[in-house]
């Protein structure tokens, strides 16, 4: 599904984000990406949909090229479901209307079409009773929540999750992992940032460990978990799950 | 001082028999209420433009942008008023030079065009600060819902960026019609002009002078109420200055 094969990223001559960054999601894989801050987890995930750009290597997205000057961007993106850390609402829609915009305006479904696309979706991820309010007048377990149905709405063949509950108070992150691990076991193709190593273990299929934009390890969850083969991965990992 | 007030002077018959001095006020004001729309209008649409220029990634649109402010706001706006008054028909071909000298009302348009040309600059910077001051990850959410970048645009990025501009631009069309009284130069008889008309044909400067400045004062006093109505009305709920 998600082919990533020597992607190489520079901010600047000196500066390299990403070196030669080799992967694989197959269809309905879930692979959690791990590592410490500033190792280029999300500015690769960024890349799958060409939210940044990179310099040299090819990244595929169900066969079509993303680095392909000649893609149909929008298009690949549509296809491409992302959540952010920040959730990124739009402030000034309706929660309903969030959902609604991009199927509209991008896939073109008419309205009716696309408001009971969304309330399905809300229901789904338990929020149909907030159709009618405005994002700021959420929690941000809630506002993530939204979020993420707004990316289901445009029917997503992967979902990408960039530090989906970072941001959130702790109370708040269990109830956005469920809505993602209820995701993955329906067999939704999904590519995660996250430092939640309990939602790794329970429906990764693989993971990748990432520092200083290198892949420095990419196993089987039971691997990585059971032995690391890496000193950096034992080291984050024994950081990480000893509390 | 030796002066002679006289408060009833605006209702005595002006020598150019279109009624009483105040109707003379009154049709003054009207053309500096027509002068400043169209120039508001003209720095509104040309503003938001060149401000959405400046926040492209494009080089060559940002630079455009940038000459276009360095331009109309780094000259004095009498000066740009001369120049496009008195100096372009000049610089144009014979015959061109001479329609334009010829064009009925061409103070008016001179006076608009040359306000609003100047003001657009002043609206630009503000919309650029106001695009500027959006969560990053606003624009990247746009993107990664598949709207293309005109879509982002039109549906998040402006509707966000000009409620937050809201109030700078109150005073930005405030300045529109106070600096409409600059056009006198260029003989427009707007509200400024008629109340020196009104002095030189009555003598009585006081009364002329104090009507013009209660009824700029009003005249601001409605559009500063109209536009808090319109804030309240674009506000939204739970968002910074929310109801």
């Amino acid at each position: 599904m998600i082919e990533i094969s020597h992607v190489n990223k520079w901010y600047s001559p000196t500066f390299q984000v990403l070196t030669d960054c080799t992967t694989s999601v197959t269809k309905g894989e879930v692979v959690v990406v791990c590592g410490p801050s500033g190792s280029g987890k999300s500015t690769l995930i960024k890349c799958v949909n060409a939210l940044e750009p990179f310099q040299s290597g090819e990244i595929t997205v169900d066969g079509t090229k993303v680095h392909d000057p000649k893609t149909d961007l929008p298009k690949l993106r549509s296809r491409v479901g992302m959540v952010f850390q920040h959730f990124e609402l739009f402030p000034h829609l309706k929660i309903i209307d969030n959902l609604c915009l991009a199927q509209t305006k991008v896939l073109g479904r008419p309205l009716d079409k696309a408001k009971t696309k969304g309330m399905q979706l809300l229901e789904r991820v338990g929020l149909k009773e907030q159709a009618e309010k405005f994002p700021a007048q959420l929690s941000g377990g809630q506002q993530q929540r939204v979020a993420i149905a707004r990316a289901l709405a445009m029917d997503p063949i992967v979902m990408l999750f960039d530090e989906p509950t970072s941001a959130l108070d702790p109370e708040m992150v269990s109830e956005v992992l469920d809505v993602m691990v209820d995701l993955a076991r329906e067999g939704m193709t999904m590519m995660v940032v996250t430092h939640e190593m309990g939602f790794a273990r329970k429906v990764a299929n693989r993971v990748i460990f990432m520092d200083r934009g290198e892949i420095v390890e990419d196993a089987q969850k039971d691997d990585f978990f059971g032995k690391p083969r890496s000193d950096r991965a034992q080291k984050f990992l024994s950081k990480i799950l000893s509390h | 001082m030796n002066y002679n007030w006289n408060w009833k002077i605006f209702f005595e018959p002006n020598p150019m028999g279109t009624g009483t001095y105040l109707d003379m006020l009154l049709s003054g004001l009207a053309l500096t209420i027509k002068t400043a729309l169209l120039a508001w209008v003209i720095a509104l649409a040309v503003g938001s433009i060149v401000g959405v220029l400046r926040t492209l990634p494009s080089r060559g649109a940002y630079w455009f942008g940038f000459c276009w402010v360095e331009f109309f706001r780094n000259m004095p706006l009498l000066v740009q008023l001369f120049l496009w008054f008195f100096v372009l028909p000049e610089m144009l071909p014979r015959a061109a030079g001479l329609w334009l000298k010829q064009l009925p009302n061409a103070p008016f348009w001179t006076a608009a065009i040359g306000v609003g040309l100047f003001m657009s600059a002043r609206v630009a910077v503000q919309l650029q600060a106001g695009i500027g001051s959006l969560p990053r990850g606003q624009r990247m959410a746009a993107t990664a819902l598949g709207l293309t970048t005109v879509q982002g645009y039109r549906y998040v990025l402006l509707p966000m960026a000009f409620r937050i501009i809201l109030p700078p631009l109150t005073s930005e069309f405030l300045n529109t019609i106070k600096n409409t009284a600059v056009a006198i130069t260029i003989g427009l008889i707007e509200l400024t002009g008629q109340a020196r008309s009104m002095q030189e044909f009555s003598f009585q400067v006081f009364e002329a002078f104090t009507a013009a400045t209660i009824l700029y004062l009003l005249t601001n006093a409605i559009v500063v109420t109209a536009m808090r109505f319109l804030e309240r009305y674009v506000a939204i709920p739970g968002y910074i200055t929310g109801k």
